[in-house]
């Protein structure tokens, strides 16, 4: 009985873990096949094997076609920064909200799950028209004073360290810690600052790990921004180097497949190796109210 | 540089009301233009335009111009985020029916090529508004039916040209003999799995020859009449006829646009010359390329391709034109059409190219654009028509009622006619 | 006693000090937000009473409601069928009343001024006899029906994403050997940009593709479907690769608050003879009471800003079957370049998730106590 039941759970996670793989599958399994073969086969179940002239030869092209290492490291600089700031910048607040009794409180965290409700293609043309007032000075072509911070790394991080979702799950996870711990500390006349510091943080790992990833995660995969404010290809991200491979209504599937294998890849590794923390700390963060 | 250091002095120096003027070129340092480009990640084409602009700045040592690339795919996003914010570079290149709605906003100034430059250029290139010459492309496109005259002998179909086109009769009859045939999987390739600009630039000419059109062109201030009349209607059921009847795939997937006419699924493509080489390649002699059909007033194809503009705030316009003017030497204009297999601007040109000019393999494409062209409505309007009516032209492909769905288009166009004082005042 | 009072001294100073410090711990992030985030959030709810437009953002006019009145409009409208030249009411064949187009009374030349520039979306009441049917009308019906969509979507997929989520949970919670393997593989697919899942469920869905390959070997009489291009399973095929992406993450969650479940709960109501059932029923539901909070709130923000895998895949269609709010606002603000009358979908569509989220809270807040 008790192995049947066994027997009957492996199969079912086995089946789910076909489910969640099979495209996937099809993706890497398409990044080695030539542009018409690989569209034929989208037609039978031949798409999950490799069949017919296989090779890397879609890869080469990629990087032939594309700067690949530069918007690589642009994407990882970016959302890695993005991800080191945004863990400070919304820890603190997070921990004054949950921690501290100050005036404004409320009507603070009233305005950040505020934030929360529209969604970033819904802002982004006013964020565009906000940062392109932003000052900064220029020293291409002489010292001056522009607007617009256009085609830099900043443009891409500014917007995106202070989040509310960050700030939602630290405070939760703040809440949880007994409030004698402050409180004592306090009494022996230890700073907030101290506080937050040797006792808050240290023992804020898993939420760190959930904010970092619900960070990383949709900065690697970011857009729509980098499009309307990256105009010089030294500074894009690696989702724009999608678009290189439509020109003029022709497009390279296969070049495609392996980009976005490519792009899928570095993150699947980075998450596998540090599976165990990420399973656990999301795991175990924030949600106990 | 760090990010936050040049953030926080520019604060600074805008809270002290410190106005630093911007620096003049004082000495020989060339001046350096900002050129922006559509083809990224398009290899040969970038390198056509990178060697005009090579040429250019060791021709003469007043200007430097700077290329920046974007993929094609984004490129119009970036551009319209960018003139949103003022952040226009001085050198674009835009797709043509883009040009007056940039006229209208005031982002661009006239070019001021001699005319003797530009005349020997086909009119399709030119972006002309108000008399003025406001850009200039540097190769052409055009749109043709292409088939195989084996499937036209056994089809036992006339071999339509320019002056006696297929009718509208003719044109059915020819895709439901290829359907009956029982040899294709479909009559006609229409490439609807593209989406955006694709749309009017190839399916509005079908409307066009009904009689219809994306708007009136008289004064350009309704689409009454002229998007939802009877010649719209008729264009409308006879769309959603091809869909309906399984002439040509509702939901074309990509292995059929790319591969369909090539592995003989269809029996006709209606594509872009662009594609022209590739089917060449496949059927040699046998490829036949067919004028547009007369659907009711006279046989159309959508006309302009990629074009040059020289923006309004650009501070060396003077430098700006002078490499449009080099750049517009007919040995480049060689090399833009031969290169890419695109079509040559001017007569010059068209003599050097193996595809194009009297007697070679595309010679047709070249005459349909050159007699059968209908540019899309030079008006500020156009992103919204090009936009309403790619949906109102899928709704109607997916079933929506044809009178209902154009009605609602009028509808939505002239709402932002009215809301925008039918573009009348402005700069 | 003198020691008690020392500490509340001390605590009521730490209070009062508290006013700035705690700003100061707030500051960075308020900075940020106001700027980048409740400027830009405030900027597009105005824009939604302007003409402004993508191009020219110099002189945009301030228009009152009208964008808001033509997104909202509708009307209700008696429609008489035809008279025969007797004054009978006009029978077609069947011997139903004919009645007149409604377009002659929504085009530009219409009598009734108030009715220009509607579309007809649904009629009831017809009456045989008297030859009349109730026609409503709206101004904007693709509006209606990217609101309907997006409720709908919501609708669906909060609980279903955030079932099948516990489900996966309970799956891998067992005490199984290589669950860490199977969470992992569960949690790949949000690793994905929804860029990427969509380019590759076009191909799949598509109606000689895989799946329908795959539904063929099961069910050999089985005719393709073409998933994303037929108006009655276009939205469900988005609900399908939209769990298939962001299951893993609620699984999760889950698994977080199955995880603060002491296991003596669970041999405690061993002891007292509950089965598997009880012990969900008992043990563990209650368990997960806060985890719900958070999941549910989560999906339903997700859910309502549906966007990305419509703008990829089906552009709305066909015939705006998976339209959504969010999508409208983005295509009609960048690519029709209309920024006012984007705006005031976007306004609309902040009071309909502010309201959705107060409810949840409020409904969430009885639960819990």
């Amino acid at each position: 009985m008790k192995t049947l039941s066994r027997v009957t759970l492996y199969t079912l996670m086995t089946i789910m873990s076909f489910v969640f793989l099979f495209p996937l599958v099809f993706m890497v399994i398409s990044s080695l096949k030539p542009d018409a073969q690989l569209l034929h086969d989208t037609t039978s179940l031949r798409a999950f094997i490799p069949t017919g002239s296989i090779s890397f030869k879609n890869y080469s092209g990629v990087f032939t076609r594309i700067p690949f290492f530069t918007f690589l490291f642009n994407s990882l600089l970016v959302s890695l920064i993005t991800v080191v700031l945004g863990l400070f910048v919304n820890s603190s607040i997070a921990f004054a909200i949950a921690r501290m009794k100050w005036k404004g409180k409320n009507f603070v965290m009233a305005i950040i799950l505020a934030t929360l409700i529209l969604p970033f293609e819904v802002i982004a043309i006013p964020l565009l028209y906000i940062c392109a007032k932003i000052p900064s000075i220029s020293f291409t072509g002489g010292f001056h004073l522009t607007h617009g911070i256009f085609n830099s790394y900043q443009i891409q991080i500014l917007p995106f360290i202070a989040n509310a979702i960050s700030i939602f799950l630290f405070v939760q996870f703040f809440k949880t810690l007994p409030k004698d711990l402050d409180e004592a500390a306090r009494v022996d006349g230890a700073s907030w600052f101290l506080i937050y510091r040797k006792i808050a943080m240290p023992l804020a790992g898993p939420a760190i790990g959930t904010v970092a990833i619900l960070t990383f995660l949709p900065m690697w995969n970011s857009y729509l921004w980098p499009v309307m404010t990256i105009q010089d290809e030294r500074y894009r991200p690696i989702m724009i180097g999608l678009q290189y491979f439509y020109t003029n209504f022709q497009t390279s599937w296969g070049q495609i497949m392996a980009y976005l294998s490519l792009l899928t890849i570095p993150v699947v590794i980075l998450f596998l190796s540090m599976q165990r923390f990420f399973v656990t700390s999301i795991a175990t963060s924030g949600v106990k109210g | 540089m760090n990010p936050k250091r040049r953030l926080s002095l520019a604060v600074v120096f805008a809270t002290v009301g410190l106005i630093v003027p911007a620096a003049g070129v004082a000495q020989a340092a060339p001046a350096a233009i900002t050129m922006w480009t559509h083809n990224g990640g398009n290899a040969a084409e970038l390198a056509d335009v990178n060697l005009t602009v090579k040429d250019f700045n060791a021709s003469q040592s007043k200007y430097k111009v700077i290329v920046k690339a974007f993929p094609q795919a984004s490129y119009n996003d970036a551009v319209a985020a960018a003139a949103a914010s003022n952040n226009l570079p001085c050198i674009v290149d835009s797709d043509a029916p883009n040009i007056p709605a940039w006229v209208y906003a005031g982002y661009l100034s006239p070019l001021t090529l001699p005319a003797s430059l530009t005349k020997p250029f086909v009119p399709a290139v030119k972006g002309i508004i108000n008399g003025k010459l406001y850009s200039i492309g540097t190769y052409n496109a055009a749109v043709g039916l292409f088939t195989t005259k084996t499937i036209l002998a056994e089809l036992g179909l006339r071999t339509p040209t320019i002056a006696n086109p297929w009718t509208l009769a003719e044109f059915n009859d020819a895709m439901s003999k290829a359907k009956a045939s029982g040899k294709f999987d479909y009559a006609l390739e229409l490439g609807n799995n593209n989406t955006g600009e694709w749309w009017p630039y190839f399916y509005s000419p079908f409307l066009q020859s009904f009689g219809g059109d994306l708007i009136n062109r008289a004064g350009y201030k309704t689409a009454e009449g002229s998007l939802n009349g009877k010649a719209a209607v008729a264009w409308g059921n006879w769309w959603q006829g091809l869909f309906a009847n399984g002439l040509s795939p509702k939901n074309e997937t990509a292995d059929q646009h790319n591969n369909g006419f090539v592995t003989g699924k269809f029996a006709f493509a209606w594509d872009g010359a662009w594609d022209g080489p590739n089917f060449l390649k496949k059927y040699g002699t046998d490829l036949a390329i067919l004028p547009p059909p007369n659907l009711g007033t006279h046989p159309v194809i959508g006309g302009g391709s990629w074009e040059w503009a020289i923006t309004r705030t650009c501070s060396s316009s003077a430098g700006a034109n002078a490499w449009l003017a080099y750049a517009i030497q007919t040995k480049y204009l060689i090399k833009f059409a031969n290169d890419l297999g695109n079509m040559p601007v001017t007569p010059a040109a068209a003599a050097a190219s193996p595809f194009f000019g009297p007697g070679k393999p595309f010679a047709p494409l070249q005459d349909f654009s050159a007699q059968l062209v209908t540019l899309r409505p030079p008006t500020p309007a156009y992103p919204i028509l090009a936009k309403v009516f790619e949906n109102a032209a899928r709704a109607i492909k997916d079933g929506g009622d044809v009178q209902n769905t154009l009605d609602g288009a009028v509808d939505t166009i002239n709402t932002v006619l009215k809301s925008n004082n039918f573009y009348k005042t402005k700069k | 006693m003198i020691a008690l009072t020392e500490i509340s001294k001390k605590r009521k100073k730490i209070n009062f000090k508290d006013n700035k410090i705690g700003w100061l711990f707030a500051l960075p992030a308020v900075i940020l937000l106001l700027f980048f985030t409740v400027l830009p959030i405030a900027l597009s709810l105005t824009l939604g009473f302007t003409n402004a437009q993508l191009l020219e953002t110099s002189n945009p006019k301030f228009v009152g409601t009208q964008n808001f009145k033509s997104l909202l409009g509708m009307s209700e409208f008696t429609l008489h069928a035809s008279r025969n030249a007797d004054g009978s009411v006009a029978k077609d064949e069947h011997g139903k009343p004919v009645f007149p187009q409604v377009r002659s009374l929504t085009r530009p030349d219409s009598p009734y001024v108030h009715l220009r520039g509607m579309q007809e979306i649904y009629r009831f009441g017809e009456n045989d006899k008297s030859g009349t049917v109730h026609v409503i009308l709206a101004r904007d019906p693709t509006f209606w029906r990217s609101m309907t969509n997006t409720l709908f979507f919501a609708l669906v997929v909060v609980p279903l994403q955030g079932g099948l989520g516990l489900l996966l949970a309970l799956l891998v919670h067992q005490k199984l050997k290589g669950r860490n393997i199977f969470r992992t593989i569960y949690f790949i697919p949000t690793l994905t940009s929804m860029v990427v899942v969509s380019l590759l469920w076009q191909f799949l869905l598509q109606q000689n593709g895989m799946i329908n390959r795959a539904i063929h070997l099961v069910i050999p009489g089985y005719i393709n479907i073409d998933w994303l291009g037929n108006t009655h399973t276009s939205m469900y095929a988005i609900i399908g690769l939209s769990i298939w992406q962001a299951v893993g993450y609620h699984m999760i969650i889950w698994l977080g608050g199955l995880q603060t479940i002491p296991e003596e709960l669970y041999e405690a109501a061993r002891t007292d003879g509950a089965n598997k059932w009880q012990e969900f029923r008992y043990v563990t539901w209650p368990g997960l009471r806060h985890t719900l909070v958070f999941v549910l709130i989560t999906i339903t923000i997700a859910a309502l800003g549906l966007f990305t895998q419509i703008n990829v895949l089906t552009q709305g269609g066909p015939l705006n079957s998976t339209s959504t709010l969010v999508y409208q606002t983005f295509s009609r603000g960048y690519q029709e370049q209309q920024i006012g009358a984007a705006s005031s979908i976007s306004f609309i569509f902040f009071i309909l998730v502010l309201i959705i989220s107060l409810l949840q809270r409020i409904l969430t807040r009885k639960a819990d106590q």
